[in-house]
């Protein structure tokens, strides 16, 4: 990045964050969980899938900050590898969803013929509430980090499809999209490279909210033990395993759990931020998902 | 600028363009039919300016429209230097993008406003192989940018840099720099302020003197058509109402509906003869029988409410949809 | 027209501007006219002059705009508008003058039928029953020359067409039978077959009524056909002011002359236009001396360093030029 665009990132960055308090706390939050996750190694006093029979459900205390669980595992170290998971859950379905469902909305919005069955169809999977329809198919599937991205990533496919199907409708009514035809531009130049430049920033303020549904879907899975395998450090395992030992250990449900909440929420946040900021054609399509 | 013996560059014949509009309430989804425009026939000359003037809503846009292929006619023909063109398939339509171009009115909504404008320039040199290398490219984008007024520098800047005047510039460099044949103007400069207005119709003048291009000028503004057409052709609700030569359209219009629009233009000067309240045009949905004008027309007898007028040749080059054509000369609308 | 009474609307040195991150920008500087009953004042110029806000200053309207009155006086019968109390201003706003706008689809409710927003506004500006109201409603749509105005009464905004809706805004805006009205920009989303119905209209309510009316355009035809005075404004200025006849007579601002001369008329054929080169500069930019310098063949350095004065040059013509145009020119 030249010093110039590094210039011109922080000036945006100001203009979408000032005055907004809250949304600047959550993106101060998501850095630091960012960072737990980058150097999860070298912050973690324990390894998270260490078993210490000894040490089996201790306090949060000077050895073990969060305590420890049933197998004496420190809660502490797999709450920060948690941190890695949940980026990798995120920023995948992220990806899933933004690939096959903008993809389907976009290319369904410019051909309308094929657009008016492939919407029928993303309207019939909408029809599923969103956890369902995720539990519907990693029943199907086996219980791995890749098939929990990739269900949680069509799930989200079709809102995201939705959205940008209506954007793309708008979009390709423009008059510079008929001047481009006009110039002799044909069908993907078009799609690529006149709408889709348009859409980017609602795209990342869709992005930024698949992130925090999709902490909240991957934590579900894991609860109810469809998500991922368990002896995954995840937050959503370590809150499922923490039932059994609520009462006994509340501290096992109290970190995953606060974790999960504040990203989340933070997640949220910033997201309120930046569709405040976009192009105001927009903000009527992004409701959140 | 026409001779007889020229062959047009353009010549239509009985165009129709026909939207099919979902009308009726809620439940009933009936399906009305629109027709913007309905049996449109016309030829250009080669270096011709020809001008479309009427009301809003009276099919002007859509016949250029449909003249890029940016609508699809529902019938008629298009020659385009003697190959027919409503009928190509959208593939075999597209090196005939380089020869028919059209300016828009919008000079804030026609630009891409992510791209450069050197990226929107060398769009079309890329798509139809004017030029190979990104060199080449950039001495032709900084070639047709003086053309038009503009320093050659402003290529790596974005749209929003630019006044309305000067994006209109831009909008004709994009289509000054694939040396069309055909220029489509669809209020070129309606948008812009009078005095930007002025710059940049003399600049499309002399573009167009310079390279003999072949012009289709549509406006609803008479005085910008009487400045910059060699003729005119009247319409109203989706048809010709009147084509005569420039000089004869001000001077010794024949349609009534003509002397109506002549006559409303506010003057700077004093002395026009004010033109009586003849209502509105009717929806293009529902055009009245017989001749489309007649609810208005003060000369309206029995035959024009039933039977719809056919031009007649006036002599001189100029034609009149109206049934009292050549026996109302001097009478006012 | 006695000595003693005051104009109708006097507007004394009025300066906006648009309050920007902590600065203020000046858009309109010492701004001057003034306006009679039954007279009507065209207020010309390009777009972004601040034709609009001038207007919209007369009216009250700029709360919650960042656009600040700084200075100057609008009395209105004498009174100034400026340092009225609140609530009388309202009063006056509604009821002595009002305003109708360019766009008559955006100013209209779509969900409601045109007559219950008729009536909604008759009862705003005096208390009077249902009936009486509906009543009344349909005699203004019958003042403002729609057919059938019983028949129309119940119709939906997009069920008419556009000189019909802006026949209703106009219908609306004579509701509490002001004795000014402005009209910014009414005819110009309309067709010239129309327009010509619209400001034949206002001139015929005129006439009945004896408004004073202030017409706004950028099209010097329209305000040359239907204004008894004309200012002619280039960026937040009145640059040249005069009865219509002698504006065009003797032009003596050479903006106004490259104005006229710009515009391509169509009783005439010109080989090539004349143009003003440049334009207009923007409000962030500064300009030193006449704001019209940079465009103006007639510049000079006292031009580029000092802004002109108001000079008046006999018979209600006023401009400012440091070297204007001879009369006969
Ligand atoms: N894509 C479209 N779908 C439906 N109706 C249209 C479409 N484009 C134009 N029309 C209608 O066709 C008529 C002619 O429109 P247009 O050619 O834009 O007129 P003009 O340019 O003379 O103002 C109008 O009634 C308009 O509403
Ligand atoms: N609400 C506003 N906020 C900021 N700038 C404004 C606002 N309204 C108008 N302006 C600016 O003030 C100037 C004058 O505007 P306006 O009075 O609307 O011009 P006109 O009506 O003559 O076209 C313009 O440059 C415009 O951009
Ligand atoms: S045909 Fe009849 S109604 Fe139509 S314009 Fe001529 S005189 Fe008028
Ligand atoms: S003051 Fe000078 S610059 Fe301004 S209009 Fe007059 S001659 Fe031109
Ligand atoms: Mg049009
Ligand atoms: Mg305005």
């Amino acid at each position: 990045m030249t010093p110039n665009a590094t210039v011109q990132w922080f000036a945006t960055g100001r203009r979408i964050f000032r005055g907004r308090w809250l949304a600047t706390l959550g993106l101060a939050w998501l850095v630091l969980v960012v960072l737990a996750a980058v150097f999860a190694p070298l912050i973690v006093p324990y390894d998270p899938l260490e078993i210490d029979p000894v040490a089996r459900l201790t306090e949060p205390g000077a050895a073990h900050f969060f305590g420890t669980d049933h197998f004496g595992r420190d809660t502490f170290s797999r709450s920060i590898y948690g941190a890695r998971m949940a980026i990798v859950i995120g920023l995948g379905s992220v990806v899933v969803a933004l690939l096959v469902g903008g993809l389907t909305g976009m290319i369904s919005a410019y051909f309308t013929r094929l657009g008016a069955f492939l919407m029928r169809v993303v309207d019939v999977l909408m029809a599923f509430p969103a956890l369902l329809l995720a539990l519907v198919l990693m029943t199907i599937l086996e219980r791995s980090v890749m098939n929990t991205v990739l269900v949680i990533g069509i799930v989200y496919a079709t809102t995201t499809a939705r959205i940008l199907f209506g954007m793309t409708l708008k979009l390709k009514n423009e008059v510079f999209i008929d001047a481009a035809v006009c110039s002799g531009a044909g069908h993907a130049s078009v799609l690529f490279r006149h709408i889709l430049p348009n859409l980017i920033s609602p795209l990342l303020v869709q992005a930024s909210f698949i992130f925090a549904f999709a902490q909240l879907q991957a934590a579900a899975l894991d609860f109810l033990g469809l998500g991922l395998p368990p002896e995954v450090p995840s937050w959503g395992n370590m809150l499922s395993e923490s039932r059994i030992y609520v009462t006994r250990a509340p501290w096992l449900l109290l970190f995953p759990g606060a974790l999960i909440i504040l990203s989340v929420f933070s997640m949220n946040l910033v997201g309120d931020a930046l569709r405040d900021s976009i192009d105001p054609r927009f903000k009527n399509d992004i409701k959140g998902v | 600028m026409t001779t007889d013996a020229e062959r047009p560059l353009l010549r239509v014949r009985d165009l129709k363009t026909h939207f099919t509009l979902k009308a009726g309430g809620l439940f009933s989804g009936t399906r009305k039919v629109l027709k913007a425009v309905d049996g449109v026939s016309f030829d250009l000359a080669p270096g011709e300016v020809l001008g479309i003037v009427g009301e809003s809503g009276c099919g002007k846009s859509t016949v250029g429209r449909t003249l890029t292929r940016l609508e699809d006619a529902t019938g008629g023909t298009a020659e385009f230097d003697g190959q027919e063109m409503l009928s190509l398939s959208k593939a075999d339509f597209r090196p005939l993008r380089r020869e028919i171009q059209m300016i828009f009115q919008d000079p804030f909504a026609s630009l891409n406003p992510r791209l450069t404008i050197e990226q929107t320039l060398s769009e079309p040199v890329r798509i139809h192989g004017l030029e190979t290398t990104r060199e080449a490219i950039r001495e032709r984008i900084a070639r047709t940018l003086t053309q038009v007024g503009l320093d050659p520098k402003v290529m790596s800047r974005h749209p929003h840099e630019f006044s309305g005047g000067q994006r209109q510039r831009i909008g004709i460099a994009r289509v000054m720099i694939v040396e069309p044949k055909l220029v489509i103007a669809d209020e070129a400069v309606s948008a812009l302020d009078v005095s930007i207005q002025a710059q940049v119709l003399n600049l499309i003048k002399d573009l167009q003197t310079e390279s003999g291009i072949s012009m289709l000028f549509i406006s609803h503004d008479l005085g910008v058509v009487r400045h910059i057409c060699d003729r005119v052709a009247v319409m109203y609700l989706g048809r010709i109402v009147e084509t005569a030569p420039r000089a004869t359209l001000f001077s010794a219009p024949s349609h009534p509906y003509t002397k109506l629009l002549l006559a409303s233009i506010p003057r700077i000067r004093p002395g026009r003869v004010a033109a009586e309240d003849r209502g509105e045009p009717a929806s293009a949905a529902a055009p009245p029988p017989g001749c489309p004008f007649h609810p208005r027309c003060g000369l309206a007898t029995d035959i024009c409410r039933s039977e719809r007028p056919l031009p007649v040749d006036l002599g001189n080059g100029q034609f009149s949809a109206c049934h009292h054509a050549g026996n109302q000369q001097g009478e006012a609308a | 027209m006695t000595q003693s009474k005051p104009p109708l609307l006097d507007v004394r040195g009025l300066s906006l501007s648009i309050a920007t991150g902590g600065s203020l920008m000046p858009v309109v500087r010492d701004l001057s006219f003034s306006l009679n009953a039954s007279e009507t004042l065209g207020i010309v110029g390009e777009s972004g002059c601040g034709k609009s806000l001038t207007s919209l200053a007369i009216m009250g309207l700029l709360e919650g705009t960042p656009v600040r009155v700084t200075g100057g006086e609008i009395l209105f019968e004498g009174r100034d508008l400026l340092t009225l109390p609140a609530r009388e201003r309202r009063r006056i706003m509604g009821n002595e003058m009002s305003m109708i706008f360019q766009e008559p689809m955006t100013s209209l409710n779509p969900v409601y039928r045109i007559g219950d927003q008729i009536v909604e506004t008759i009862r705003e500006h005096q208390p009077m029953s249902k009936t009486a109201a509906r009543a009344r409603a349909v005699e203004l749509l019958r003042m403002v020359r729609i057919p059938d105005p019983q028949g129309r009464i119940d119709s939906y905004p997009h069920q008419l067409s556009g000189g019909m809706r802006q026949r209703v805004m106009i219908a609306m805006a004579l509701a509490g039978s002001p004795r000014l009205l402005i009209a910014d920009e009414p005819t110009t989303a309309l067709d010239v077959t129309v327009q010509a119905q619209i400001l034949k209209l206002i001139a015929d309510l005129q006439s009945e009524t004896g408004m004073g009316i202030i017409l706004i355009s950028h099209d010097l035809g329209v305000i040359a056909e239907t204004c008894d005075r004309i200012a002619v404004m280039y960026r937040g200025r009145v640059v040249e002011s005069a009865q219509t006849r002698d504006l065009f007579a003797r032009m003596r601002h050479p903006y106004t002359r490259g104005l006229l001369d710009s515009i391509p008329e169509p009783d005439e054929d010109v080989e090539r236009l004349p143009t003003i080169p440049g334009r207009v500069p923007g409000l962030d930019e500064r300009v030193d001396g006449c704001a019209f310098h940079p465009r103006c063949a007639r510049a000079s350095d006292i031009c580029r360093e000092q802004d002109p004065a108001e000079t008046a040059f006999g018979g209600g013509h006023a401009g400012r030029c440091h070297h204007p145009l001879e009369p006969d020119a």
